[in-house]
């Protein structure tokens, strides 16, 4: 254990003479985690509209004043033709165009009924269906309302609050809905925990992947190999300083998550810690894998790049796992990132205890001892 | 002219006998190009509903049926009583639950108020309300079909979704990942291989040669342009055959604005590595300073249009943001320099100021 | 101290190393000549553990280098041909380094450092980061912490490659000054005046070893005035070497 500790000494110090680095390990993940938490949403404000009101009855210009005033939406041009709207699209100067055909107003009240038309700009993907969902509340809504307006015997089918008193005659069905965990609607609280998990993962996986292929590359690593170091003194020296690094990393993280956004630690926080523990040495044992297999520092960050990629954009944190193919699902689960990510927002937003999480958990065990054991027979001090 | 001929020899060979890392450079796109265009997805798919149904009837049972039968919903448990629905959210069970009051039938049946509740799991608050409203939808449908709520208006919106009428997932992404992998790569690429000759001291050696710096720099950097617009070309045919991702506007100008983009990161890489000596650094600040910030501001995944105001000027400085643009507007809009001259600017001047800053930094160091 | 018998080395079809045999015996300085690419390094590096051998037997400090590299390991310094300790640590840490990985205790360790700047001249640069210091300097640094857990056999790998003549001087006065307290050292070089300086040399050409004895036996078997002639009659084969 001693000479453990006179290695991490060594990382150590390594690692904070550089000014350089004290800057990409701390600094750069925190400001990070401050921007991007704030930018990852999908959550859409004031999309700009082209209105095309060919009606111009006080209904359809209610209709429109519905859609500004919903904050969702903002008009950015008015005209009477479809062709300019259409070009508005294409430059991209607004990302949707609201076409209230003529005779809207006498459409709906003849046939109570009346379409109205939405030109989504689907270039991206992911705003256009909410736009599309956005509006159709919107119209959902006003057509409600519009209905007591003007069908006052009909009354208006509520969504929540309180029901208006029984009609006899009517069958009537009614729904009220609840958003658990995350009743304020804050995109902050579903992407802080997972976007933290991101940069303790990439920075701890970076440091320790190039670690011993930058020994290698320098020399000093023969000169370790004829010490008599067992193996497992040498992966614990080259593990433990990141791994402790990264929990100080993840505590800072925690600290700003709760002081600047205010998230919800529902949970215990020692459970996300003991997660964090398991995890790091899954997520590091990787890092020095990768770092035994390769022989330079460049193939290292290669292989450690393409392994970040996959971790990020199938952890989950940006698209649910829910929605890939059954394949990538089950390929998910060779994610330690994705069970990780899984573990924070469960305890933290959901306030779920041990036996909520313990097939992730579980994983994650396994996970870290199979690449423990890995990465200490990988490494060997004599060539073949 | 023929020293630096002799020294992009010299580059090209380093490149072509480090096999390794030239296969991964090479395959590794066109996987990521691969799995994650059948991966990504933000469709919500497949959302797993829990029932609370103390005393079915006729009514519940076919609201229940009506939920199924979207296709949206699977139903994984039918409970008695609400109780265990928080630890089923809380273990990812279950995403969404209908709780139904008992004698739900009759009550319909009788002209009162028949209430149910829908409870979704909103710690992704979009899918979370986008849920409900599905499933808001089919009770209403079910209500509509009884007759009760006939006689309200309804405002039928007509939606069509331009230049990606399906919502095509990897219509949208593959732009996008291009962009993403040829930020890392190039910028990553370009600062280790530079750094590199500082760390193992061969830089010194070129630095006493007849090259001037910007040959050293243009040697350095050459291959890697080959390299990076090859993996365009793989990930373009990729996109174009696996996923049927069209090419509406002119591929010319595609390659053209690649070319562009590949030498803004390039330049990036050569401005990373002035600023240090250790490759450890240089990676550090490619892979941390990039990636993420790549990924999240450029519109590659989350909209730009949802970022908070004072966020959005940010998203200016990220070259990945105007190439995503430029990208998706060529492929899916189908549009020319016309529209899109202004983006094409932007990485124009971006490119040079880096590449600027990059020599004259390059040169500082060498007095 | 060490035995070598029938060391063979192949990379492919290439034979680094064919079949050598060769003992040192404790306290001596045995030099291990020959040319760039001659085995030197591979043979080397099969006797500290980094390389395994392809067949042969070998035993280092009585220790099997196939069954007891641990062992080997605990008995042996080595100083790599390219130079190996941090650069970017100072010289007292890279000295605490390993002599906390030597097991040595704290109080060893701070003895043994201040005896070490203290013999090298280094007390003003104790604290100085390794990459400063100049070519020389460092070789004597690392040879010092080679010995610093006063190991029964160092191995030295060209250790005076790129290093002034003065600084070569002092460098073999260190490696008597350790052969007389009872260290066996071979060093590997291709300076034929330091062949003289070694009890023993063996002059490796192609994998082989050449010739093998005293600097002043070898001079007498080929009847040249100085090892540089023994050298280059081994070397050139077609100059007629016996």
């Amino acid at each position: 254990m001693r000479t453990v500790l006179f290695l991490i000494r060594k990382e150590y110090l390594q690692v904070f003479r550089d000014r350089a680095m004290l800057f990409l390990i701390f600094f750069l993940p925190a400001v990070q985690l401050l921007l991007l938490s704030s930018a990852a949403t999908f959550e859409m404000r004031n999309a700009r509209m082209h209105v095309v009101d060919r009606d111009g009855s006080p209904v359809s210009r209610e209709l429109v004043a519905r859609m500004a005033a919903s904050g969702r939406f903002e008009v950015a041009a008015r005209s009477a033709s479809l062709e300019l709207a259409n070009r508005d699209l294409l430059a991209r100067r607004v990302s949707l165009v609201l076409h209230i055909p003529p005779d809207f107003e006498h459409t709906l009240v003849r046939e109570r009924v009346a379409p109205v038309q939405l030109l989504v700009d689907a270039e991206n993907g992911a705003a256009a269906g909410v736009m599309q969902s956005y509006a159709a509340s919107i119209l959902n809504a006003y057509a409600a309302d519009l209905g007591v307006e003007l069908h006052p015997e009909v009354g208006g089918v509520r969504e929540g609050g309180a029901p208006p008193p029984p009609a006899p005659g009517r069958e009537r069905i009614e729904v009220r809905t609840r958003g658990w965990f995350n009743p304020r609607l804050d995109y902050s609280d579903y992407m802080v925990p997972g976007i933290l998990v991101l940069l303790v993962t990439l920075v701890g996986t970076l440091l320790s992947a190039m670690n011993i292929a930058r020994e290698k590359e320098l020399g000093t690593l023969e000169q370790l190999n004829v010490t008599p170091l067992t193996r497992s003194q040498f992966i614990a020296g080259k593990l433990l300083p990141f791994w402790i690094l990264a929990l100080v990393e993840l505590t800072v993280g925690l600290s700003l998550a709760r002081l600047v956004f205010d998230i919800p630690m529902r949970g215990s926080l020692l459970l996300v810690y003991a997660a964090a523990a398991v995890y790091l040495v899954a997520a590091l044992g990787i890092g020095l894998w990768i770092s035994t297999v390769t022989e330079t520092q460049q193939q290292a960050i290669f292989v450690t790049y393409f392994i970040l990629m996959i971790y990020m954009l199938m952890s989950g944190l940006f698209t649910p796992v829910e929605s890939m193919p059954r394949w990538a699902q089950l390929f998910t689960l060779l994610n330690p990132v994705r069970h990780f990510i899984e573990i924070m927002r469960a305890v933290l937003v959901k306030g779920a205890g041990f036996a909520a999480i313990q097939t992730p958990f579980a994983i994650l065990v396994a996970y870290a001892a199979a690449v423990l054991a890995i990465a200490v027979r990988q490494y060997r001090k004599t060539s073949a | 002219m023929s020293v630096l001929l002799a020294f992009l020899r010299k580059e090209t060979y380093h490149i072509l006998r480090d096999r390794r890392t030239l296969v991964i450079a090479l395959a590794m796109p066109l996987i990521q190009v691969l799995l994650f265009g059948f991966a990504i997805r933000t469709e919500v798919e497949e959302v797993r509903l829990a029932v609370v149904d103390p005393a079915p009837d006729h009514a519940t049972l076919e609201i229940r049926a009506r939920l199924a039968s979207t296709g949206l919903f699977r139903t994984v448990a039918v409970l008695p009583t609400s109780a265990p629905l928080e630890r089923l959210f809380q273990r990812g069970d279950a995403r969404a639950a209908v709780v139904f009051e008992p004698g739900f039938a009759g009550r319909l049946g009788r002209g009162e108020p028949a209430r149910v509740l829908l409870v979704s799991d909103a710690t992704e608050p979009n899918q979370g309300s986008r849920i409900q409203a599905y499933a808001l939808n089919v009770i209403r449908g079910y209500e509509r079909e009884l007759g009760a709520a006939g006689r309200g208006v309804r405002i039928v919106p007509e939606v069509r979704m331009r230049f990606n009428p399906t919502l095509e997932s990897s219509n949208l992404f593959v732009p996008g990942l291009v962009a993403m992998i040829l930020t890392i790569v190039s910028a990553m690429m370009t600062a280790v291989s530079l750094t590199r000759e500082k760390e193992t001291g061969t830089m010194e050696v070129l630095l006493v040669s007849p090259l001037r710096p910007w040959q050293i720099i243009a040697g350095k950097v050459l291959p890697y342009l080959v390299l990076g617009f090859l993996n365009v070309l793989t990930a373009l045919a990729a996109a174009a055959a696996v996923f049927g991702v069209p090419m509406r506007g002119s591929l010319l100008l595609f390659l053209a604005e690649s070319t562009l983009f590949i030498l803004t990161s390039l330049a990036l890489g050569i401005l990373i590595s002035t600023r240090t000596d250790s490759q450890r650094v240089a990676t550090m600040g490619a892979l941390v300073g990039l990636m993420m910030p790549t990924m999240v501001l450029s519109g590659f995944i989350f909209p730009l249009e949802s970022l908070p105001g004072w966020l959005r000027p940010l998203t200016n400085v990220v070259p990945a943001r105007w190439f995503v643009l430029i990208a998706r507007g060529i492929m899916l809009k189908g549009v020319g320099l016309a529209y899109l001259w202004e983006e094409t600017l932007v990485l124009l001047g971006m490119t040079l100021l880096l590449l600027g800053v990059g020599t004259k930094r390059f040169k500082i160091r060498l007095r | 101290m060490i035995e070598a018998r029938e060391l063979t080395r192949r990379f492919g079809a290439f034979t680094a190393v064919d079949a050598i045999t060769f003992e040192v015996a404790r306290g001596e300085v045995f030099g291990f000549l020959g040319a760039n690419g001659a085995g030197k390094t591979t043979a080397i590096r099969m006797l500290t553990g980094l390389l395994a051998p392809t067949s042969g037997e070998a035993r280092v400090a009585g220790f099997d280098v196939f069954r007891q590299a641990d062992e080997i390991r605990r008995n042996i310094g080595y100083m790599s041909q390219k130079f190996s300790l941090y650069d970017d640590l100072t010289v007292r840490e890279n000295v605490q380094l390993y002599g906390g990985i030597y097991g040595l205790s704290d109080r060893q360790i701070r003895e043994r450092t201040d005896r070490l700047l203290r013999r090298l001249g280094f007390e003003h640069a104790a604290d100085e980061r390794v990459q400063r210091l100049p070519l020389g300097w460092k070789q004597k640094l690392a040879f010092s912490v080679a010995l610093l857990h006063e190991p029964r056999v160092v191995f030295l790998d060209e250790p005076t490659g790129g290093v002034d003549p003065i600084t070569r001087r002092q460098f073999w006065e260190m490696i008597y000054e350790a052969a007389a307290g009872g260290t066996t050292v071979l060093v590997t070089t291709h300076y034929m005046d330091e062949a003289e300086y070694c009890d023993r040399v063996s002059i490796m050409v192609a994998g082989r070893i050449g010739a093998l004895g005293t600097p002043e036996e070898l001079k007498t078997e080929f009847g040249v005035g100085s090892m540089d002639e023994v050298f280059v009659r081994l070397a050139r084969p077609a100059g007629g070497a016996p």
